[in-house]
């Protein structure tokens, strides 16, 4: 009230007009409760109804962060694959579901470095997951989009990727070689590649996660 | 006759009379388009908003239309493309009058924003129009990308890697950031269905809702009036000066304002239907089969300037730059009309302006020109495809044309040229030895560096020696570079002797 034009020092503990007493009754009445009550109904009840609106919308980011996600899966004899040679090979997706198609089908380059040691790269580039292509004469993994460059044990050669390319764990189950796979790799699971040039795609463990977290520059 | 058609006319007036007592939308509509409007802005440069609303339409049609035939499954939809453009009539030209269609919907845009940055139109009282624009813009734009996922081809597919893997930079929450994308850890149909929901559903509701708005406020204020060097817009007279213009020289909107923006709308609707029927439809290219790795995915033209940025920021700055700059353009965008919302309009006076949209105009096409061809690339194919130049070979010695071989052999084509053919990630090595010494040589290609990796291990001792003498002859009209402290030290047995004939031409 003190920005009544009329009488600027009138204090606030003096008694209102008595319009301004009706305008401000006004907003008491039994009708303007019920429309407040109503509207405070209506937003319960909306908050409400978001809770199962907001989280089947959020339901693929809500999976548990340390929740084992994959399978391990089962690339073939390793017979198939040289000693010295990296090859490509495919596997349908574990986390493929009824209309994924031809999209469900992963590829991977397989090395076999010696009788029982590979190493098996994810095709997607560790810059922004275009398939990186190998060449053995020269013993480089190129990329076609923006021409990163990977030595044949995946580590970064050169453009700019900033580490190497994306390595799954594999295990040898008598002559069959399978390795665990499950989300597309990305940089997701780490912030920063300046420890570990190369992590593992199955769940990483919690102390590697928090310390690639704190990596982070803010 | 006469009172046939005098009681028709009744009749139809009538008839008016009853719809319009109880719509009530014809009359208050009729007075919105035949307001009247300065009319020193019944011009040319004020049709592209008219023309960006008639294509809005034009997509929304031709979408629906499409949307009878194509199913979007990750298992069908690329088939369903195909069906679309093979088997059902016309179905090519709905696939192409929709993506060109797209193209010619955000040239239209951009060039609205920059006729009304350069007009000064966004200051008051249009903030909040020019606010809404910048969104209309970026929907536009969502609306673009989206539209190419539609097309669930190979470029579609990889085109959605490149969104997981920006996602993925952004720190503590990346990884359900990607999943909240893809909807679910790879790409396949949750993610298309995804897709098609923003392209179909929500930002088309968004883009016709932010269009509802930006026009209304259009009539609410007023078509900007021409802008004067010297007429400065205040807060406190600009809406009276308005006015006062608009009954001094104003004109009905409709029509005699109203008749060059349906031109234009026209021009650009039946461009739009040429491009179409010239140039067809867009791909789709091969399968979305992510083990068929062919591939070099490329985005559509709108967003090929993003793809060559993505080439040259250094990697240490990339995840900052692609999460912080987005941020900082649409918050410098939206703020614009905020902090210069008074002032003059006129771009004679504001070179500020004229300068940011030229440099970014030439920002953006220097970039879309690189995206266009991508020399950061390897050329996948050059070291099967393109064979050294006869000229490269005439008069050299066995070991030299050995060293040619390495060469093919090791795929330096698919980054380095010979003869204008071959990739340009590299510098072209037609004239190599004048500018590297033959120690240089060895060391760059045992070492690597500069954006080339190390052959070390992939070349063997002959195979390095080979190819540095192939390489050496290679330098053109100029004699080959020397390290001068060589004549004096002669310790490096393989330093080839002085040529006592001049060396072997190489053009």
């Amino acid at each position: 009230m003190s920005e009544h034009p009329d009488n600027p020092q009138t204090p606030g503990s003096e008694p209102l007009p008595p319009e301004d007493t009706a305008a401000k009754a006004a907003l008491h009445t039994r009708r303007a409760f019920l429309f407040k009550l109503s509207l405070a109904l209506n937003a319960a009840v909306g908050l409400v109804l978001a809770v199962p609106l907001v989280g089947y919308l959020l339901g693929p980011a809500m999976r548990k962060k340390n929740a084992a996600f994959g399978a391990w899966i089962a690339l073939g004899s390793i017979n198939d694959f040289p000693v010295g040679e990296t090859r490509l090979a495919s596997f349908r997706s574990p986390a493929a579901t009824f209309d994924d198609g031809d999209t469900a089908k992963v590829a991977c380059w397989v090395r076999r470095i010696a009788d029982r040691q590979f190493q098996v790269f994810a095709i997607n580039c560790a810059h922004l997951g275009c398939p990186v292509r190998w060449f053995a004469q020269s013993k480089l993994f190129l990329c076609p989009c923006h021409g990163g460059a990977y030595y044949e044990d995946g580590t970064r050669a050169s453009g700019p990727p900033e580490r190497g390319l994306f390595e799954y764990q594999y295990q040898l189950a008598g002559d069959s070689l399978m390795i665990h796979a499950g989300d597309m790799p990305t940089l997701a699971t780490q912030a920063s590649c300046k420890q570990k040039p190369l992590i593992q795609i199955a769940p990483a463990a919690p102390e590697t996660a928090s310390a690639a977290r704190s990596e982070w520059p803010a | 006759m006469a009172s046939l058609k005098q009681r028709a006319i009744a009749a139809g007036l009538k008839s008016y009379e009853w719809l319009e007592r109880r719509l009530g939308l014809i009359r208050p509509l009729t007075a919105a388009a035949t307001h009247p409007t300065p009319a020193n802005n019944a011009s040319w440069w004020y049709v592209f908003g008219s023309a960006a609303t008639v294509l809005l339409l034009l997509q929304v049609v031709t979408g629906i239309l499409l949307a009878l035939v194509y199913s979007p499954s990750a298992n069908e939809a690329w088939t369903s493309l195909g069906i679309l453009n093979h088997n059902i009539p016309l179905g090519w030209y709905l696939r192409a009058l929709h993506g060109w269609g797209s193209d010619f919907m955000i040239a239209i845009v951009l060039i609205h924003v920059v006729q009304v940055f350069l007009f000064g139109a966004y200051k008051f009282p249009r903030e909040l129009t020019w606010i809404f624009g910048v969104g209309l813009l970026l929907l536009t734009l969502g609306m673009a990308f989206t539209g190419q996922v539609m097309r669930f081809d190979q470029d579609a597919y990889w085109g959605l890697g490149i969104g997981a893997s920006i996602m993925s930079r952004v720190p503590f929450i990346g990884a359900p950031l990607v999943h909240l994308l893809l909807g679910g850890p790879i790409i396949g149909g949750a993610t298309l269905s995804r897709f098609f929901t923003l392209h179909v559903f929500v930002i088309p509701g968004l883009l016709l809702a932010f269009a509802f708005v930006h026009i209304f406020m259009t009539l609410k204020h007023g078509v900007s009036d021409w802008p004067m060097p010297g007429r400065l817009v205040r807060r406190s007279t600009y809406e009276r000066e308005y006015h006062e213009l608009t009954a001094k020289t104003g004109i009905p909107f409709v029509p005699d304002a109203a008749w060059k923006d349906a031109v234009f709308a026209a021009a650009i609707v039946f461009a739009v239907m040429a491009c179409a029927f010239y140039f067809g439809p867009f791909g789709p290219t091969g399968t979305p089969d992510p083990t068929i790795i062919q591939s070099v995915p490329k985005p559509d033209f709108a967003f090929l300037w993003i793809y060559a940025v993505l080439a040259f920021l250094p990697a240490n700055l990339e995840t900052a730059a692609v999460l912080i700059a987005p941020v900082l353009i649409i918050a410098a965008m939206l703020a614009l009309p905020l902090v210069a919302g008074e002032g003059e309009r006129h771009w004679a006076r504001r070179p500020v302006a004229v300068l940011m949209v030229s440099v970014i105009a030439l920002t953006l096409a220097i970039f879309t020109h690189l995206g266009a061809y991508t020399p950061w690339s390897p050329i996948m194919e050059a070291w099967t495809a393109d064979p050294i130049p006869p000229k490269y070979l005439e008069g050299r010695t066995p070991l030299e044309r050995q060293g040619a071989l390495v060469l093919q052999d090791k795929q330096c084509r698919n980054c380095h040229s010979l003869a204008g053919a071959g990739g340009q990630r590299g510098p072209a090595l037609d004239a190599i030895a004048s500018r590297m010494t033959q120690d240089q040589i060895i060391r760059q290609v045992l070492q690597g560096g500069g954006n080339m990796p190390a052959y070390g291990n992939a070349l063997s001792p002959s195979e390095t020696k080979a190819l540095m003498r192939f390489l050496m002859t290679l330098h053109g009209d100029l004699a080959p570079a020397v390290d001068a402290s060589r004549d004096l030290t002669h310790v490096d047995p393989t330093q080839p002797p002085q040529p006592a004939a001049p060396a072997p031409k190489t053009q």
